[in-house]
């Protein structure tokens, strides 16, 4: 089959269901939690409510359990058949619930990004007895953000559990999830190899909330920091294989990133066309008109900005499809990952500020949600890796450097 | 779509834009927006009612959903009876797919290997001579790249619309020499133009010498010389005289001006663009030369239209009016594409230059490549690489589909304008001082990624 870069029809459903509740539930409570940080959105359970009905119709929005990799189907294909799936479903989802409002859409129930991490790498038993689980993802600590492989916390074996000491911070819905995936060293003098993570229940002795972080933006969604001592939990909770591979090293929790930082351009994507639609609409009742057909450097400088921002907006968009097919694929997709967090996340930020630029002080307000997009889009130029991060990731993989070789 | 003659009148809806295409409430977001009301609101707290709405969404949607299913396959069959319905059953839609298929595979294959073992080793003196050696256009009819635009009734292999495919050709070429790539795709957009929007007459008339050994050097002709050109607006005028008509203004960027056959000229005709046939020796047509900043090797000219008289039977389509317009506006969106496909051919061939140079190149007793500074610019380029060509595949996969893509044409031209020249711009920077120099073909590239995204017509897809 020949190139197509336009969606099928069969995402149509994904489409529709995704957008009515960001457009009928998200939006209208945006402000509302905005203004409330901490409060639980009591409104989202309503939503949990739908998705179950929904996943038990069969027609759910993929959710956070479609990053599971799609090797571990066992449909085989025919030679050349080209697979739409799971991990294309969850990014559109993604990006039309972002579209609502990109800090409900992490505090969804039963969607955590722990949950991303359970599907991409729990055996197929765990993914059984973890399935109905709210799960959410703790690796960053005190002392290290970017540097993975710097994880502090222990988890000592011992008799048939593992006893889990440390301190987790910008854990996502820590405070709301029912589960937390716990990133732990089984052995530090085995260097990274050694990291595995760990399903951990959150009401559970040895598990504290000690506290809430106050936020630029994404208010409605918790970020806590989590505070494990002799949390003692059973073997069977470690995601993946026991083992100490220290030649494979760091894959096994790394291939996390793979499913989720494609989901995090979905965000950067959906908040970014929010805040494009609202310029749009905006020009448009001032009387400034965007035509394709003209060159940009002929029209009004705020449609010429238009048109350069709307750009960027779909090259990263198109770069975040790609890596959700490549996936959808069994292709490699590092480098597409990277690339489209990379892209998403510097234009989420230039367009959603810029935007507040053109609209000035209507827009600086909060009568309107611009300013709050533009706060919003910050963090996802930061979380599941840095613009830095995945630069770091592009270039050591199109140069072929080692980590040792570039620093 | 072989005899193909008529041409849209009226631009598919945009479909794609942003803020274009507000998504409508269901009878789903309906209720999701009246239970969120009221699980929010402190009544359903005081009355301890949240948990049974909470049930009844669940119950809801289970048959809410399926129903909507139903719902829409009955509203796809109705829709079949509209005319606009009728259009979007002939386009072929499937899978989100970045693999080209076999055919195209093999083409753009083909193309690469030329582009880069004859095109670009001529590339230097070519550029230096502001004109392309005389026996490469002869090489590259063998390529049959012209004739995969020319519908087999008059001997071609187009079966169908290929405007996927053409973007992959110019992408493969420019890959070589965008300066050398631009007089050999020129006869490519003129015979895609004709088999788009030409008459029968027309047809018959010109295309099966596109289809031969011998194809006639040509050019589809848009640019004009004059600050912030606007392709829908031109200088060039068309006026009616009792022959037909009579053309007058000044044309630039024609590919191989001086040994041109043919031209199809774009002139405005009561006040909107239209597409004129001219042949090459009409009386008061002049070719002057016209070299510039980069895509030399192309041997760029302008076109002095002094009352250049043409028949009726010169306007592109035969009907004046809407059609001549929508063919006018078509070709210059395939056009911009086309540009867009050479940028991102070019572009790569930067990124593929810089990589063993800056991982060779040492300073500080490791190679520069150890160093963010440097490393973080080659991950961009490779990025944005990949954004200017996403975007133009986008687009002229959508045309092919018979789908709005002024969006996409001006937006992958945007891309072109902003990263194709940064690209080229960053390539100079990480050769440093030998960027500059002509010891390396990087300052040629970024010459010609300058002028990408000021084309206009020529490669039309």
């Amino acid at each position: 089959m020949s190139i197509n870069l336009e969606l099928p029809k069969k995402l149509n459903a994904t489409i529709d269901q995704a957008h009515q509740a960001a457009a009928e539930i998200f939006r209208p409570i945006s402000r509302k939690y905005d203004l409330r940080e901490h409060d639980y959105p009591v409104e989202l359970d309503t939503l949990a409510s739908l998705y179950d009905g929904l996943s038990e119709a069969g027609q759910a929005g993929a959710g956070a359990d479609g990053g599971r990799s799609q090797k571990k189907s066992d449909k085989p294909r025919a030679e050349g058949a080209v697979v739409n799936g799971g991990n294309m479903q969850s990014v559109i989802n993604t990006m039309e619930t972002s579209w609502g409002d990109v800090g409900l859409m992490l505090t969804i129930p039963y969607q955590g990004l722990g949950n991303a991490a359970i599907a991409a790498v729990a055996t197929d038993d765990q993914l059984k007895s973890f399935g109905k689980v709210w799960a959410a993802m703790a690796i960053t600590e005190p002392s290290f953000g970017s540097d993975s492989a710097a994880v502090s916390t222990t988890a000592t074996p011992d008799g048939d559990d593992y006893v889990l000491n440390g301190e987790k911070i910008f854990v996502t819905a820590g405070s709301r999830a029912t589960h937390i995936v716990v990133w732990a060293s089984v052995d530090k003098s085995l260097g990274r190899a050694a990291i595995k993570s760990f399903v951990v229940p959150r009401e559970h002795p040895g598990v504290e909330v000690v506290r809430l972080e106050h936020k630029l933006g994404i208010r409605v969604s918790d970020t806590a920091v989590i505070r494990f001592e002799n949390c003692r939990i059973p073997k069977d909770n470690l995601l993946g294989s026991p083992e100490v591979d220290t030649k494979k090293g760091f894959g096994g929790v790394m291939q996390t990133f793979d499913n989720t930082r494609p989901m995090v351009a979905g965000m950067a994507v959906g908040v970014a066309r929010a805040a494009l639609e609202e310029l749009r609409r905006i020009l448009e009742e001032a009387g400034i008109e965007i035509d394709y057909d003209r060159p940009a450097a002929d029209q009004h400088a705020a449609a010429a900005e238009f048109i350069r921002m709307e750009s960027d907006f779909e090259a990263a968009y198109l770069h975040t499809m790609r890596a959700a097919w490549m996936a959808d694929n069994s292709e490699p997709n590092s480098l597409e990952a990277s690339m489209s967090k990379a892209k998403a996340g510097r234009t989420g930020t230039d367009i959603t500020n810029k935007v507040v630029e053109l609209t000035g002080t209507l827009g600086y307000s909060e009568r309107l949600l611009v300013e709050k997009w533009a706060r919003d889009s910050k963090i996802l130029d930061i979380f599941e890796g840095t613009q830095q991060i995945q630069n770091l990731i592009i270039a050591r993989r199109v140069l072929n450097k080692s980590s040792a070789e570039l620093k | 779509m072989t005899s193909h003659t008529e041409t849209r009148h009226s631009d598919p809806r945009d479909t794609s834009a942003v803020g274009k295409n507000p998504h409508p409430r269901n009878f789903i977001g309906t209720a999701m927006r009246v239970l969120t009301t009221v699980t929010g609101s402190e009544f359903a707290d005081k009355y301890k009612i949240r948990e049974p709405l909470n049930r009844i969404a669940y119950q809801g949607t289970k048959t809410g959903f399926q129903t909507l299913g139903a719902a829409n396959r009955a509203f796809k069959a109705a829709q079949g009876g509209s005319g606009q319905a009728k259009r979007l059953t002939t386009s072929p839609k499937g899978f989100f797919n970045l693999n080209p298929d076999d055919e195209q595979q093999m083409i753009a294959e083909t193309v690469r290997e030329f582009s880069t073992e004859i095109l670009r080793p001529a590339a230097y003196d070519a550029d230096n001579a502001a004109e392309a050696p005389a026996d490469l256009v002869k090489r590259s009819a063998e390529l049959g790249i012209t004739m995969i635009n020319v519908p087999e009734d008059f001997d071609g292999a187009a079966t169908e619309r290929g405007v996927v495919t053409n973007a992959l050709v110019a992408e493969a070429m420019a890959y070589g020499d965008m300066g050398l790539a631009l007089p050999l795709l020129a006869p490519s957009g003129v015979a895609t133009t004709l088999t788009n929007f030409g008459t029968d007459e027309q047809q018959r008339t010109y295309l099966p010498d596109f289809a031969g050994e011998d194809v006639p050097q040509s050019a589809v002709v848009i640019a004009e010389p004059k600050p912030l050109f606007d392709a829908f607006d031109l200088g060039t005028k068309a006026t009616r005289v009792p022959s037909g008509y009579r053309l007058n203004g000044v044309k630039s960027f024609v590919p191989a001006a001086g040994s041109s056959e043919l031209f199809i000229i774009g002139a405005q005709l009561d006040g909107r663009p239209a597409l004129f046939i001219v042949e090459s020796d009409t009386k008061g047509l002049i070719v002057e030369a016209d070299p510039g900043m980069g895509v030399r090797a192309a041997g760029m000219g302008r076109l002095l239209l002094q009352d250049v008289a043409v028949p009726a039977s010169a306007l592109l389509g035969g009907a004046e009016g809407d059609a001549a317009f929508a063919a006018y506006r078509d070709v210059v969106r395939l056009s911009r594409l086309g540009w867009s496909a050479l940028a991102s051919g070019t572009a790569k061939a930067v990124l593929d230059y810089v990589i063993p140079y800056v991982n060779e190149r040492e300073a500080f007793g490791e190679p520069i490549s150890n160093r963010q500074a440097v490393a973080f610019m080659v991950a961009n380029i490779a990025t944005e690489v990949d954004s200017i060509r996403l975007v133009t595949l986008r687009g002229a996969a959508r045309a092919e589909q018979g789908l709005s893509f002024a969006r996409e044409a001006a937006l992958a031209r945007k891309l072109t304008i902003d990263k194709g020249l940064q690209i080229g711009l960053d390539g100079i920077q990480l050769l440093g001082g030998h960027g500059f120099t002509k010891e390396h073909p990087v300052e040629r590239w970024y010459r010609d990624l300058r002028g990408a995204g000021i084309g206009e017509g020529v490669v039309v897809l």
